[in-house]
C-alpha cells in the first residue's frame, strides 16, 4: 500500500451540528433541542489517531455515531475520502447510498458484553458483515475468520464457542475483529477499554495501536480517561457541550494547553504515581445542560479567567498557534498550565 | 496530634486470615479467602485490585452486610478497637443482628457505595434520610437530626444546602448524590469510613472535587478511610498505605511508596506496567498480565498467581506462599522472597 497523500485529510467535518428535539406536553410536540453537537469542525489525517475527551455528556459518543451516519445530523458537512481517492459529502446520503461505504468506515462499541449476540458463535459473529456484503461464504469465510481472529489474539480453534465463554478482554477483541472484517479505513472506537481491567485493558490498547501500524488503519479514539488517549492518540480534540474546545497534538494540549476548560481538565487528574502531587484548579458549579446552553463562551460561567466578553460573545476555534486550536477570546494571551506544569 | 493515648499505635482495625465464601448450588465461591490487613488511625488505606477479586466483599464482611445464607464468614478476625465498647471487639464473632453490631455499623463504621443512586431512597428527600440516619444511631428529635443534616450538607460544601435539604436525589447531580452520601455516613463521626469505588461513576473533575473533599474531612473529623478502588491514580494520591488484592487474598501490603516505587510482587509489578501513566508519554510500553483470573469456584491449589505469573517456578503451584513481612512494614506473599 502506498500513502499517495498523507496530508490529504481522510475526514473533515465542517460545523457539524446533531440536536436531539425533546418533546412534551399532551401532543408531544417539540419543546426544545438537546444541542449534543453543535457545530465542530475537525480533520482527520489518513493514519492516524485522533482522540476525543471530555466528560460524560459533551458528546463524544454522539459525534462519532453522526460521522458514521447513525444519525441524520441537523446541519453542516462530512468529507469522507474513499479508497480510491474520492471525495465524498455523506452527510445527506440516504442510508443506501451509505451502504457500500459502511465497508470502509466503522465502529467499535464500550461494552463488550452487551454488543456481541449471545446465541451466535464467534465464527457468525465475525463473519456476519462478510455474508451481509457477499464477501465470503463456506470454506472462505472460515479462513478469513480464522485470519481475523489470529490478528487480534485469539485462538482460531475456538471459533465456534459463544462469547459468554469468553473474558471481557477477549470479547472486546472479538468485536474488533468483527469490526475489521471488511478491512475499515476508519474506525470509531467509543469508549473501547474503559468497560476493561487494566491488565486486560493493556491487551486491547496494544492491539488497536498495532493494527493502526500493520494496517494503516485510522482511529478516531473516544474516551474520558485521559492516560488512555495519551497512550494512544497523535493528536486529541476536547470537547465541552457540545463544542469542540482545543485540538492539537497530543503533547500541546496536555503539556502547553491554550484553553481554560482543559487546563482544568488535565489538573483534575490524579496521575497514578504518589510522587507526583497534583494541582487541581478548581472549578465551580456543574456542567451546563445542552439543553439550555449558556449564551457566549460556553465555559464563562465556570471559568476563573472570564471576563464581560465572554458571556457576550461566543468565541470561534481558531489556530492559534500552528496547529494548535483553541476557542477562547483569550488564547494565547494566557499562561496556562499543563501537565507537571507549575 | 493532642490526647494522645497509649494505644495510638495499635492498629484500629486489624483483619486476620479473614474468609468469606458463598455456597451456591454450582459451588463454593471463595469470594475472600485469606485476607489479612491492618488501618492505623487517621491513615487512609488503599484496596485495589481487578474486578472480582474480593474488594467489596471484604469491605461488605467487616460492615457485617453479607447475606447468610449463601455467604458466610467461615473464619478469621475482624478486630476493632472500639470507641464505644471500650475494647477490642471481634466482628466476625458478633451475631450481624446484635445490637451491638447495630451500634457499630454506621455508628463506628460507616461505608459510601459506588453507586449513589442505587443506595438513596428516590422516595425521601435529602433531608429525611440524612436525619434518620442520625437518629438510628444518637437519640435527638426530628428538629435536632435535621439541623445535624445541613450542617452535614454545609460541611460537604454542597451549593444551597437548604433548599437541598427539601429535594429528592433524582434532583441532584451524580457528584452532589455522592456529596450526599459521603455527608449521610459521617453524620454520626464513624471513625473509620469505608469508601467502595465513591468516584468509579464519576467524571473526573467531579472526582477530584471529591477526593478533594475526602481528604479534607478526614483532617477534620479524625477518621480512618478505607479507599476501594481500581484506579491507580487515585489510590496514589490518596493513600497512605495500599493493600494489594488478588483472588482473594492481600498478595502484597506496604506504604504507597512501597507499593508504587518498591513494588515487590509480580502480580503488583505486572498492574502497575500495563497502565498508562498520564505524563510519562513515550517512556513507556504497555505489558499486559498474559492470561486471566481463575474463577474463585476452581481456585487452584498454590498461589492463585501462578497462572499468570512470569516468574511462576515449581513449588508456586503447590504450597501457597504465606504473606510475610519482608521489610519493615512491607508485606508479600510470593516464593521469590522466601
Ligand atoms: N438519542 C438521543 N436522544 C436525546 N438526547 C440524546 C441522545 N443521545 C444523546 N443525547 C444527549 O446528548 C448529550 C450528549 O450525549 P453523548 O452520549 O454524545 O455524550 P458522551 O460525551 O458520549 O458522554 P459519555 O461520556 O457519558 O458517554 C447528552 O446530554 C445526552 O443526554
Ligand atoms: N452474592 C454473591 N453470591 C455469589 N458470589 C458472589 C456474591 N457476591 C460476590 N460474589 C463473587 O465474589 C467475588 C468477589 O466479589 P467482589 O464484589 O468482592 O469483587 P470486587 O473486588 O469488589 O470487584 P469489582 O472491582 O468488580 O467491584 C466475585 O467473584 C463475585 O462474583
Ligand atoms: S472565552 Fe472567556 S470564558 Fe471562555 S474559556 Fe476563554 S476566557 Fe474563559
Ligand atoms: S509465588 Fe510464584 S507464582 Fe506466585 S507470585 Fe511468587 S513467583 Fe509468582
Ligand atoms: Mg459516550
Ligand atoms: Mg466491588
Amino acid at each position: 500500500m502506498t500513502i499517495s497523500s498523507f496530508s490529504d485529510p481522510i475526514l473533515e467535518v465542517k460545523n457539524l451540528k446533531m440536536y436531539f428535539p425533546i418533546r412534551g406536553g399532551f401532543f408531544q410536540t417539540i419543546k426544545g433541542y438537546v444541542k449534543a453537537v453543535d457545530g465542530i469542525s475537525f480533520s482527520v489525517r489518513e493514519n492516524e489517531v485522533l482522540g476525543l475527551v471530555g466528560e460524560s455528556g459533551c458528546g463524544k459518543t454522539t459525534a462519532g455515531r453522526t460521522i458514521l451516519r447513525l444519525y441524520d445530523p441537523t446541519d453542516g458537512e462530512i468529507w469522507f475520502r474513499k479508497k480510491d481517492g474520492e471525495r465524498v459529502e455523506i452527510s445527506k446520503y440516504t442510508q443506501k447510498q451509505m451502504m457500500p461505504l459502511r465497508r470502509e468506515m466503522r465502529m467499535i462499541f464500550q461494552d463488550p458484553f452487551s454488543s456481541l449476540n449471545p446465541r451466535r458463535t464467534v465464527k457468525e459473529i465475525i463473519g456476519e458483515p462478510l455474508i451481509i456484503h457477499n464477501i465470503a461464504r463456506g470454506r472462505e469465510l472460515e479462513d478469513r475468520v480464522a485470519y481475523l481472529m489470529t490478528a487480534v489474539g485469539l485462538d482460531p480453534a475456538y471459533m465456534d464457542r459463544y462469547p459468554h465463554e469468553f473474558s471481557g478482554g477477549q470479547r472486546q477483541r472479538i468485536g474488533i475483529a468483527r469490526t475489521l472484517s471488511l478491512s475499515p479505513r476508519l474506525i470509531v472506537a467509543d469508549e473501547p477499554v474503559s468497560a476493561l481491567d487494566v491488565s486486560i485493558q493493556a491487551q486491547v490498547l496494544n492491539l488497536l495501536q498495532n493494527l493502526k501500524e500493520d494496517l494503516g488503519l485510522t482511529l478516531i479514539f473516544v474516551a474520558h480517561d485521559l492516560s488512555v488517549v495519551e497512550h494512544i492518540s497523535d493528536r486529541i480534540a476536547v470537547m465541552y457541550v457540545g463544542k469542540i474546545v482545543e485540538l492539537s497534538e497530543t503533547e500541546n494540549v496536555l503539556y502547553h494547553p491554550l484553553h481554560p476548560y482543559t487546563e482544568a481538565l488535565v489538573s483534575a487528574i490524579p496521575p497514578a504515581d504518589p510522587d507526583i502531587k497534583m494541582h487541581r484548579i478548581p472549578l465551580q458549579g456543574d456542567v451546563p445542560s445542552p439543553a439550555n446552553p449558556p449564551k457566549g463562551c460556553v465555559f464563562h460561567p465556570r471559568c476563573r479567567y472570564a471576563r464581560d466578553i465572554c458571556s457576550q460573545q461566543e468565541p470561534t476555534l481558531r489556530e492559534v498557534e500552528p496547529g494548535h486550536f483553541a476557542s477562547c477570546h483569550f488564547a494565547g494571551e494566557l499562561s496556562l498550565r499543563g501537565i507537571g506544569g507549575e | 496530634m493532642n490526647g494522645t493515648s497509649t494505644t495510638d499505635s495499635l492498629p484500629l482495625l486489624e483483619i486476620k486470615d479473614l474468609r468469606t465464601y458463598f455456597f451456591l448450588e454450582k459451588g463454593t465461591v471463595r469470594a475472600v479467602d485469606g485476607v489479612n490487613l491492618s488501618l492505623q488511625r487517621k491513615t487512609t488505606l488503599g484496596l485495589v485490585g481487578e474486578s472480582g477479586c474480593g474488594k467489596s466483599i471484604t469491605a461488605m464482611s467487616i460492615m457485617r452486610l453479607i447475606q447468610e445464607p449463601p455467604g458466610k464468614i467461615v473464619s478469621g478476625e475482624i478486630l476493632l478497637r472500639s470507641r464505644t465498647f471500650g475494647q477490642v471487639l471481634d466482628l466476625a464473632k458478633l451475631d450481624r443482628h446484635s445490637q451491638t453490631m447495630r451500634a457499630i455499623r454506621g455508628g463506628e463504621i460507616a461505608m459510601v457505595f459506588q453507586e449513589p443512586m442505587t443506595s438513596l431512597n428516590p422516595l425521601y428527600t435529602i433531608g429525611d434520610q440524612i436525619a434518620e440516619a442520625v437518629q438510628l444511631h444518637q437519640k435527638v428529635s426530628k428538629k435536632e437530626a435535621l439541623e445535624r443534616a445541613l450542617e452535614m450538607l454545609v460541611k460537604v460544601q454542597i451549593a444551597m444546602p437548604k433548599q437541598r435539604l427539601r429535594e429528592y436525589p433524582h434532583q441532584l447531580s451524580g457528584g452532589m448524590r455522592q456529596r450526599v452520601m459521603i455527608a449521610m455516613a459521617l453524620s454520626c463521626n464513624p471513625s473509620i469510613l469505608i469508601a467502595d469505588e465513591p468516584t468509579t461513576a464519576l467524571d473526573v473533575t467531579v472526582q477530584a472535587q471529591i477526593l478533594d473533599l475526602m481528604r479534607q474531612l478526614q483532617e477534620d473529623i479524625d477518621s480512618s478511610i478505607i479507599m476501594i478502588t481500581h484506579n491507580l491514580g487515585v489510590v496514589s494520591q490518596m493513600a497512605h498505605f495500599v493493600a494489594v488484592m488478588y483472588l482473594g487474598k492481600v498478595v502484597e501490603y506496604g506504604t504507597t511508596n512501597d507499593i508504587f516505587h518498591r513494588s515487590l510482587h509480580p502480580y503488583t509489578v505486572g498492574l502497575l506496567n500495563s497502565v498508562p501513566v498520564l505524563g510519562r508519554k513515550g517512556k513507556k510500553v504497555l505489558v499486559p498480565i498474559e492470561g486471566i483470573v481463575p474463577s474463585p469456584m476452581n481456585i487452584p491449589p498454590g498461589c492463585p498467581f501462578a497462572s499468570r505469573c512470569p516468574k511462576v517456578m515449581p513449588k508456586c503451584r503447590e504450597v501457597n506462599p504465606e504473606l510475610q513481612e519482608k521489610e519493615s512494614g512491607h508485606w508479600v506473599s510470593c516464593w521469590l522472597y522466601e
